[in-house]
């Protein structure tokens, strides 16, 4: 039977569209803080701590984010542990954020001047204190942009979680296409839901960093 | 854990697999050079003098940077046939491919261009170098090499969106593992290889970038 898209089709997209919406909003939070371990450990001056996180940030922007979906989804059930498809879709999207947030975070901490962090070492003040008052408070106003480019990419990512069965707004919108064969409409208003999300967030990516280009200067 | 891994699935159609990679580097190094091409225009239309032309650029790179690729690949897959324009799945992918990488090239560019003065253009003509050596060495290599690494990482990230174009099996690496998985059901030996293909494929890609780099942009500039 083929029904014309209507108002109930579009009430269940804005349900797609909640679940896409908490999808990058645990990948970010979780990536915030796996993000903030890497680009420490990245920063550091050991080597045991240094390498593995190099390696670990390499391996995931050299992959595509569909095969490390594919792999940690099926990766859990080799360890027995009875996945649930939520689970295993948070975990893959903690693990991708955290790579990239290391890696952008790590940029923004070597930004800030090493006279700051030398300075703080001459006021003999410890690791904890120097990185808590010090450095990371400045890296985290250099990082802005780049961190709200990222989670916009990270929008944008989680519709491959309709690829491996999950439903968010992706897979909605193919369940009703299938259902009403108007893949045009469809498409075009899944198409403006992610942009509705997507775009005040590049908006404002770009203009704090004019700003801040405009205040360097 | 009681799991036995089982690699010879992927030994036995290792020749598929590595076909696959082949595809995704055809698809891939066919859809940088058409970026290329497409965002070189766009950077025209971006900062032409005729609005509409400002108007459908900016519109154009906004709309790709702000929706996610799979739903590009199903407009043109799914969509466009009910305009009456069908494509394969393999160009169906490559004009997605492009098009996404173009906006994206595009941006880049601009900034490229922005950061060479007008003072630049000036200073050439007052050394007496002709126009198209105004270009080529005042405005087109430093502009080059200031969006070099920027563009490069946007065409290997190109190279790792080929893999969604699974998704409506165009007959690329990730594709020829899906297909794999549903006959053997050894799905995690199979994608943990095809994901290391994945991994040389870009860092192959990478080296011959930076190789480029030190060739075309090094100083002194020849």
């Amino acid at each position: 039977m083929v029904r014309i898209f209507g108002l109930d089709d579009f009430i269940l997209l804005l349900v797609g569209l909640q679940w896409t919406v908490l999808i990058a909003a645990v990948a970010f939070v979780g990536g915030a803080v796996g993000g903030l371990a890497i680009a420490l450990c990245r920063v550091s001056p050991k080597r045991l701590l240094r390498l593995p996180a190099k390696y670990l940030i390499e391996i995931f922007q050299g992959t595509p984010l569909l095969m490390q979906l594919f792999l940690v989804y099926f990766g859990i059930g080799i360890l027995g542990i009875n996945v649930n498809p939520w689970v295993a879709i948070s975990v893959a999207y903690t693990c991708h954020a955290s790579a990239f947030l290391g890696e952008i975070w790590r940029g923004c901490i070597q930004a800030v001047p090493t006279g700051q962090s030398e300075a703080a070492f001459a006021l003999s003040l410890s690791y904890r204190h120097r990185m808590r008052y010090i450095v990371l408070p400045q890296a985290l106003r250099i990082s802005l942009p780049a961190t709200i480019g990222f989670l916009v990419q990270l929008i944008k990512g989680t519709s491959l979680a309709s690829i491996v069965g999950f439903t968010e707004l992706m897979r909605s919108g193919q369940y009703i296409t299938n259902a009403t064969y108007q893949p045009m409409i469809v498409y075009g208003v899944v198409g403006l839901m992610y942009f509705a999300l997507c775009w005040p967030l590049s908006f404002w990516s770009t203009r704090m960093e004019h700003r801040m280009a405009a205040a360097s200067r | 854990m009681t799991y036995e891994f089982d690699f010879s699935v992927v030994w036995d159609n290792i020749g598929l697999l590595l076909d696959g990679a082949l595809m995704t580097l055809q698809l891939s190094a066919l859809s940088m050079v058409a970026a290329t091409i497409i965002a070189v225009v766009t950077l025209q239309a971006r900062t032409s003098r005729i609005a509409p032309a400002r108007w459908i650029a900016i519109g154009y790179i906004e709309v790709i940077r702000n929706t996610p690729f799979l739903l590009q690949l199903y407009f043109f897959f799914f969509g466009l046939p009910s305009l009456g324009i069908r494509m394969s799945p393999n160009t169906a992918a490559l004009v997605a491919l492009a098009l996404n990488g173009g906006a994206y090239a595009a941006e880049i560019m601009r900034g490229g261009v922005a950061s060479i003065g007008k003072g630049q253009w000036e200073a050439g003509f007052a050394l007496g170098l002709k126009p198209l050596q105004i270009f080529r060495y005042v405005i087109f290599t430093p502009a080059m090499r200031a969006i070099y690494p920027a563009l490069t990482s946007q065409f290997i990230l190109l190279l790792l969106t080929s893999s969604i174009a699974s998704a409506i099996s165009a007959s690329e690496l990730t594709a020829v593992a899906q297909r794999l998985d549903s006959v053997t059901f050894r799905s995690f030996e199979i994608y943990f290889i095809a994901t290391a293909m994945y991994l040389i494929m870009s860092s192959i890609f990478t080296r011959l970038f930076n190789l480029l780099d030190r060739i075309l942009f090094s100083y002194p500039i020849r």
